[in-house]
């Protein structure tokens, strides 16, 4: 009963302590506009446009600070580059991002992902499979599959190429092959650049639209994670046809900074649409190079898996079939589905590629 | 050694378009690509102003920081030149150039714009010195010939300055002096009241 009491007490006090913060703000901000029920406004700021030596405001200077804030006037030049500004003032801000956080951080964070990728690889080695390989294999990637992955792997390296030429080569390459030799070099890694980029911007659309069905968010992928993808404890977690890991790559990588560096690429390829204003062209130019180096840093990982990481797994994206003892171990839910399915696994001797050599006569005309 | 400098002088410029013609004819500078241009602020109302525009050279060129391929050099006068041999076109300085100096002969799909061209302030390039090639590329060579740029020597008003910094400031140190120097004694205010 007492104790009741007490608690009563207690929540009153806290009631009228909230309720006098609440006054003493409310009160602190209306108080001092109560100068505005003597005076009228325009006693209060002084007339609109007060002319004196301190406060000079003069239609001639607004017109030159309106001018150095990037307003624009008339001019009867014309020409695709002929602007009506005087003086443009996202140049210089994109200045400092190209030539500070985006070559220096941006080369620091490639350097630290390949350092961190072959420390991890030089401390656990390869992730083998366990049981060995049972020498029966399923299919895992369709030839059109594979094609589009090599089509947008392929030009996602070329494309990583010549852009990081062209942001770090004034760096790196100048000093080696001299100024016209990477002149020469740059002239053609940026046609390069420029044509191949929206022929894997196909590639990447349709990877989205082909493989989003594979990589759904499930509770699995929870599991997954919480175990960390099984890379710390050395326990093998659950995974559909795609792990939790392939999924952040997938909606991370291929869809989020895919998609940006695709639509910030478009703007930057095509001048002659005309609405890419330098605004936008310079805004441009940070978000798809700090998306793409985002993007690579992502990639080295990606293809470290896929390659020298893990055993078993290139060959899923090379001929399409991977070992029975590799699905099991990685993407256990996907084979069980596959076996329910119907498929037979089938011995590597039985392959196309392992099938001894046919008789000339039956091969060719 | 002397800076080289512009300076139009909006009080005087009545853009009659002269530099723009001068330099256009002298340097034979193709259709759409404009080394120098004219602005003019507040246009058709009362104290508009027209400044002639072209490359400032600019001490600490922001073309030259942001170009790929490192064309850009600055001259012992100070004159912002650039090579075209090494230039791939790329558009980066015309998007960091606060006077939208840099030009290009094309505007087309997939990036395809051509040699980037501006103003050389009459100084040629790295060719040799009135050589045809210099002529084709970069225009003619006045700055050799003991010449300013022919924009400003062909200013009726004397509005568009150009030449050794020191001097140019010199000058217009001198009109500013005789015109009176505070605002409100002369210009918009005298002539027109505080309220108008």
């Amino acid at each position: 009963m007492q104790s009741q009491t007490q608690a009563m007490k207690a929540s009153r006090r806290w009631r009228s302590m909230l309720w006098s913060m609440l006054a003493i703000i409310v009160l602190a901000m209306a108080l001092p506009s109560v100068g505005y029920l003597v005076a009228d406004a325009a006693q209060v700021y002084g007339p609109e446009r007060d002319f004196s030596e301190e406060m000079s405001s003069n239609p001639r200077s607004e017109m030159w600070r309106d001018a150095r804030f990037g307003q624009g006037g008339m001019t009867t030049q014309t020409g695709p580059y002929v602007t009506n500004q005087m003086i443009a003032n996202i140049g210089e801000n994109w200045r400092q991002v190209r030539t500070g956080p985006m070559t220096t951080l941006g080369g620091w964070f490639l350097i630290g992902v390949l350092v961190l990728i072959s420390l991890f690889f030089a401390f656990t080695g390869r992730s083998r499979i366990e049981e060995g390989r049972s020498g029966m294999t399923v299919v895992r990637w369709k030839g059109y599959e594979r094609f589009l992955h090599w089509f947008t792997a392929l030009s996602f390296v070329v494309l990583a190429i010549t852009g990081l030429s062209l942001l770090f080569g004034r760096y790196v390459l100048i000093p080696v092959v001299g100024h016209s030799g990477f002149a020469g070099y740059a002239q053609a890694a940026m046609y390069v650049h420029n044509f191949l980029g929206p022929a894997f911007s196909v590639g990447v659309l349709l990877m989205i639209v082909l493989w989003a069905k594979h990589n759904i968010p499930n509770r699995t992928d929870v599991e997954w994670f919480k175990q960390g993808g099984g890379i710390v404890g050395g326990k093998h977690p659950s995974a559909g046809k795609m792990n939790g890991g392939e999924k952040v790559w997938f909606w991370g990588g291929v869809f989020t900074l895919g998609l940006i560096v695709i639509v910030s690429g478009f703007i930057l390829d095509f001048p002659n649409w005309g609405f890419q204003t330098r605004e936008i062209m310079a805004w441009s130019q940070s978000i798809h190079a700090i998306a793409a180096i985002i993007w690579i840093g992502f990639f080295f990982g990606h293809a470290y898996i896929g390659t020298l990481g893990t055993e078993g797994a290139l060959e899923g994206m090379t001929r399409g079939r991977v070992d029975t003892n590799w699905a099991k171990q990685h993407h256990d839910l996907w084979y069980e589905d596959l076996i329910a399915n119907g498929e037979r696994p089938v011995p590597e001797s039985e392959l196309e590629g392992n099938k001894p050599a046919q008789p000339a006569s039956q091969t060719g005309h | 050694m002397a800076r080289m400098k512009f300076l139009c002088d909006a009080e005087r410029c009545i853009e009659c378009q002269a530099c723009v013609t001068a330099c256009k004819n002298e340097h034979e500078v193709p259709w759409g690509v404009n080394r120098r241009r004219v602005i003019v602020m507040n246009d058709g109302k009362p104290g508009e102003k027209a400044v002639s525009v072209a490359c400032m050279h600019c001490t600490d060129a922001p073309c030259a920081a942001v170009c790929p391929v490192d064309c850009f050099y600055t001259t012992a006068d100070g004159i912002v030149l650039h090579d075209k041999d090494l230039c791939i076109g790329c558009g980066y300085c015309f998007y960091a150039c606060p006077f939208g100096a840099p030009q290009y002969p094309q505007q087309s799909a997939f990036g395809v714009r051509g040699k980037m061209d501006k103003c050389t302030f009459c100084a040629g390039g790295p060719e040799e010195v009135h050589s045809q090639a210099e002529l084709t590329k970069y225009g003619t060579n006045r700055v050799e010939e003991g010449k300013l740029p022919l924009c400003a020597e062909m200013c009726s008003t004397k509005a568009l300055l150009a030449g050794d910094g020191d001097i140019v400031a010199d000058i217009y140190r001198k009109r500013i002096m005789t015109r009176g120097g505070r605002p409100q004694t002369w210009g918009w205010q005298a002539a027109y009241g505080q309220d108008a």
